[in-house]
């Protein structure tokens, strides 16, 4: 096994970066007045759509064969839903169940 | 109150994805041989998914903490462009807030804060505080599961983690329909697909760097009228 100090090391070295990473821009452009540069708050609107665009495709890069197929489908069938019928649990439940089941069978 | 019961509802499609992909986590530890105390330390300390199941196997082969270091920058690097993203939304915390918020700013958490509506009588602030600590109770929960219970689940569960997909999906979905910055979601799509294909598996930064340039260089196509509300 890994000794102690061995393993508190990693930790901390990764939870340092991790912190950082997340916590940069904030320390970089965060002010308590409000004159935050236009193009922050423009930002602030448009990148998290095409961040979550790119998250998604991310999540479905790994998806090789038939699995990766499956997962495109159940995205689509998890889409639809949730333009249609708007339920939260409902899309991501008949989505996710869809899929487990479907692996099954392919 | 109010606004824990928002928070709870907010977050419960995360809370069946960390249940299982902690668990997951939780189990490769145990199995690896690490006793749950590690796994709690990681999953209080670090908080972040894929890095902490990546550091498994690199623990395990004794890797040095600067290879660590090197991966946790690549894996987390899109962290960076969540921030960017809620630069406005942070400012109108406390201080304490502001750390504990950044700190915790998963890929899921990032999903719920740009989706949230509130209702009337929920504030934002502490709504959003609500949110991101039930998130790491939930993921912290779901590792201590696995670690605990090691193998001992008796139902094949494979493809559960498929619900972190759905949740983004969802997302995405209530982007597109909220019809204001279609564009920007499009761009999303359009260069991820575009630098998967060049690049393959190391396609995220590249195209969140390319994408915010873009965004930034072109934006009327991407703010389009009408989008003045906050």
């Amino acid at each position: 096994m890994n000794n102690t100090a061995y393993l508190w090391g990693c930790i901390l070295v990764v939870a340092i970066i991790t912190f950082l990473e997340r916590g940069l821009p904030f320390v970089l452009f965060a002010r308590r007045d409000k004159n935050l540069p236009g193009w922050v708050t423009y930002l602030g609107r448009v990148l998290p759509c095409t961040i979550m665009a790119m998250l998604l495709v991310y999540c479905l890069k790994g998806g090789q064969g038939i699995h990766g197929l499956l997962q495109l489908v159940c995205v689509g069938l998890t889409g639809a839903l949730q333009w249609w019928r708007g339920n939260t649990a409902l899309s991501i439940g008949v989505g996710t169940l869809a899929y487990m089941i479907l692996i099954r069978i392919f | 109150m109010k606004t824990i019961k928002y928070g709870l509802t907010k977050t419960a499609p995360v809370f069946v994805s960390f249940l299982f992909i902690g668990i997951a986590f939780g189990a490769m530890m145990s199995g690896a041989g690490y006793s749950p105390l590690w796994t709690l330390a990681m999953s209080a300390i670090i908080y972040a998914g894929s890095m902490q199941i990546a550091m498994v196997p690199l623990l395990l082969a004794g890797a040095s903490p600067l290879a660590m270091a090197a991966m946790t920058l690549a894996v987390n690097g899109r962290h960076l462009f969540y921030g960017l993203g809620l630069i406005e939304k942070f400012a109108r915390y406390p201080l304490w807030q502001r750390i504990y918020m950044a700190f915790s700013l998963t890929d899921e958490t990032f999903s719920i804060l740009c989706s949230a509506t509130y209702p009337d009588d929920v504030r934002e602030a502490p709504a959003d505080l609500c949110i991101a600590v039930c998130n790491q109770l939930y993921w912290v929960f779901g590792s201590m599961v696995g670690a605990l219970l090691a193998s001992g689940l008796p139902i094949d569960l494979t493809g559960i983690d498929f619900a972190a997909t759905a949740f983004f999906t969802v997302v995405c979905v209530g982007q597109l329909k909220g019809a204001q910055n279609k564009n920007a979601s499009y761009l999303g799509f359009l260069l991820a697909v575009a630098f998967l294909a060049l690049l393959g598996d190391s396609f995220l930064l590249p195209a969140l760097g390319v994408g915010t340039a873009l965004l930034l260089i072109f934006k009327k196509v991407f703010l389009q009228e009408g989008a003045q509300h906050e």
